[in-house]
């Protein structure tokens, strides 16, 4: 892999930007792989990338339906934040925190990983109280938290309007100073571009159609551009998980449900932080460009257009304009949906399935993008040794049986 | 947003419903002879199907009655309304020719549909 440098930099600014090359292949899918990957997603790309640099796999494909960006990994909020309050959360997704905060190094890509700060918002006792729980669960997780009162949230995100005179006044919000956002796109093309450079065969437009088995174990997958061998396969398509295991003949408890965001207009700095409001629902941050980034609930249907209706816009909107009036005259610039797959308890699958050699990352719901590099961490560990390490052996899909399920539906900050 | 013509008042708004679920699963009549499994099955675990899927829906705004609706999820077009109690009707909808394909019109997945022929099915 060629690296970037700021000397790369300036002598391509110089000449014109010529000499820069394409950050990864386009190869033809070979007949037979060690490894296939469903889903050329952030999880997806970083399951490759863990797999062939801890695990020495580097004759491994990912198919991604799409292109690589195109996705989920590009219709997402870009927020990172670990403040979970069950320990089994707190140890997945504070185990992607760790990775985030030296990932644009490692890829050697920029990432723009902005630690901006999360803001939780209380707007009520119960809220209070709970929130104040989380701070201290977080805190002996050693997830950074801590508690603000109203008058501290103004004065660290001073747009907000803390008036108690609105309908759900802010009383307080837990802060996580090293969260943030950062940027999605180039968290998948830093991924597909340091997996490429090991040897990964990162095959686009290609659909899965069907995976093939032989008495119980998997033997490979049929593709729009044929049939390729591989003893295993790992689907990690958010929005389709149920549609991939269905051609194993496995039912999973999943639901599929539209997931909107929308950018307004660039304008300059206003918004120093991310700001996440459970009871009003809604959250906002600003991008680097200037566009506040917005974000609600899932619709409440199931479907897999990529669209979602009106009336959750219109709710989001209305909750942004109670806690930040002076944004009443933006204009907003464009609207998408992304499916999610929600589990009952709004936790993720990572998990072995009775079909041998078949393997699920599944299920992130509405908080995926801040697990990517522990996600496919856990995964990548997962498939190698095809035993779950400590971290993701809550997550297996035996807990919907055994009742220990993990039911972070506060903590995920979104109605499932 | 759906315009949902319930069986019992007739086309409404969207706004006046809630979303119920997966349709037609018959709560087991063995339950105590129920394994852990069979119970987890019966209680988590959906079909959640890419195409036409039989849902429950409720008029929470209206008539307060469940009700039944076939709905194509690649697309979100309602293809009937039915009381509870009764089979769906069949129905002829524009399905993805793939299992997770994209059909021609309303699924709104352009990264998919971009690179394909413009036929019938996921155009």
């Amino acid at each position: 892999m060629k690296r970037y440098s700021a000397l790369e930099l300036l002598r391509e600014g110089l000449r014109g930007h010529t000499g820069w090359r394409k950050v990864w292949r386009h190869p033809e899918p070979k007949p037979s792989y060690d490894a296939v990957i469903i889903g050329g997603g952030g999880h997806g790309l970083a399951t490759a990338y863990y797999l062939a640099r801890e695990h020495g796999m580097t004759n491994i494909a990912v198919i991604e339906k799409g292109w690589i960006g195109g996705g989920n990994a590009g219709r997402n909020t870009t927020i990172i934040r670990s403040n979970y309050l069950f320990d089994e959360s707190a140890a997945l997704y504070n185990h992607a925190f760790g990775l985030w905060k030296t990932l644009g190094r490692e890829l050697n890509f920029n990432i723009m990983m902005s630690h901006r700060g999360v803001l939780n918002l209380a707007h009520d006792d119960g809220e209070m109280r709970q929130l104040k729980r989380r701070v201290e669960s977080n805190r002996l997780n050693g997830v950074e938290a801590e508690w603000l009162d109203a008058k501290e949230v103004k004065g660290f995100c001073p747009a907000i309007n803390i008036s108690p005179d609105i309908r759900y006044p802010v009383l307080g919000a837990t802060l996580q100073r090293s969260g943030g956002v950062n940027r999605h796109d180039a968290v998948v093309w830093g991924y597909a571009r340091a997996a490429d450079a090991m040897g990964v065969d990162i095959i686009q437009q290609t659909e899965v159609t069907n995976i093939l088995t032989e008495s119980g174990e998997v033997t490979g997958v049929e593709t729009t551009r044929g049939t390729i061998r591989t003893p295993k396969v790992a689907s990690v398509t958010a929005g389709h998980t149920s549609v991939i295991a269905k051609m194993v003949d496995l039912r999973l408890p999943i639901e599929s449900h539209p997931l909107q965001a929308l950018v307004s207009e660039p304008v300059k700095p206003v918004l120093n932080c991310v700001v996440m409001s459970n009871a009003v629902h809604v959250y906002c941050s600003q991008s680097d460009k200037g566009e506040l980034v917005i974000g609600a609930g899932i619709d409440a249907q199931l479907s897999y257009t990529q669209r979602g209706n009106l009336d959750i816009i219109e709710h989001q909107m209305a909750s942004l304009m109670e806690l930040f009036p002076m944004f009443s005259r933006l204009r907003m610039m464009r609207q998408w949906g992304g499916i999610v797959d929600v589990c009952p308890d709004a936790s993720p699958i990572i998990s072995k399935t009775p079909v041998k050699g078949f393997y699920v990352n599944g299920g992130w719901g509405t908080g995926g993008w801040k697990a990517t590099p522990g996600s496919g961490h856990v995964f990548a560990d997962l498939i190698a040794r095809d035993e779950p390490n400590a971290i993701a052996a809550p997550f297996a899909m035996e807990r919907f049986v055994t009742g220990a399920l993990v039911a972070e539906h506060g903590a995920a900050a979104v109605a499932h | 947003m759906f315009v949902i013509d319930c069986p019992h008042c007739g086309p409404r708004d969207q706004a006046e419903f809630a979303y119920a679920g997966e349709a037609h699963i018959a709560r087991p009549a063995n339950a105590d002879e129920l394994t852990d499994a069979e119970w987890a099955g019966y209680v988590f675990m959906r079909r959640n199907g890419k195409g036409l899927y039989a849902e429950r829906w409720w008029h929470a705004a209206g008539c307060r009655k469940f009700f039944n609706m076939l709905r194509n999820t690649a697309t979100d077009q309602i293809h009937a309304v039915y009381r509870i109690g009764e089979r769906p009707p069949e129905v002829k909808a524009d399905l993805p020719r793939t299992p997770s394909g994209e059909a021609s019109i309303g699924s709104g997945n352009d990264a998919v549909k971009l690179v394909r022929d413009t036929g019938a099915g996921d155009a």
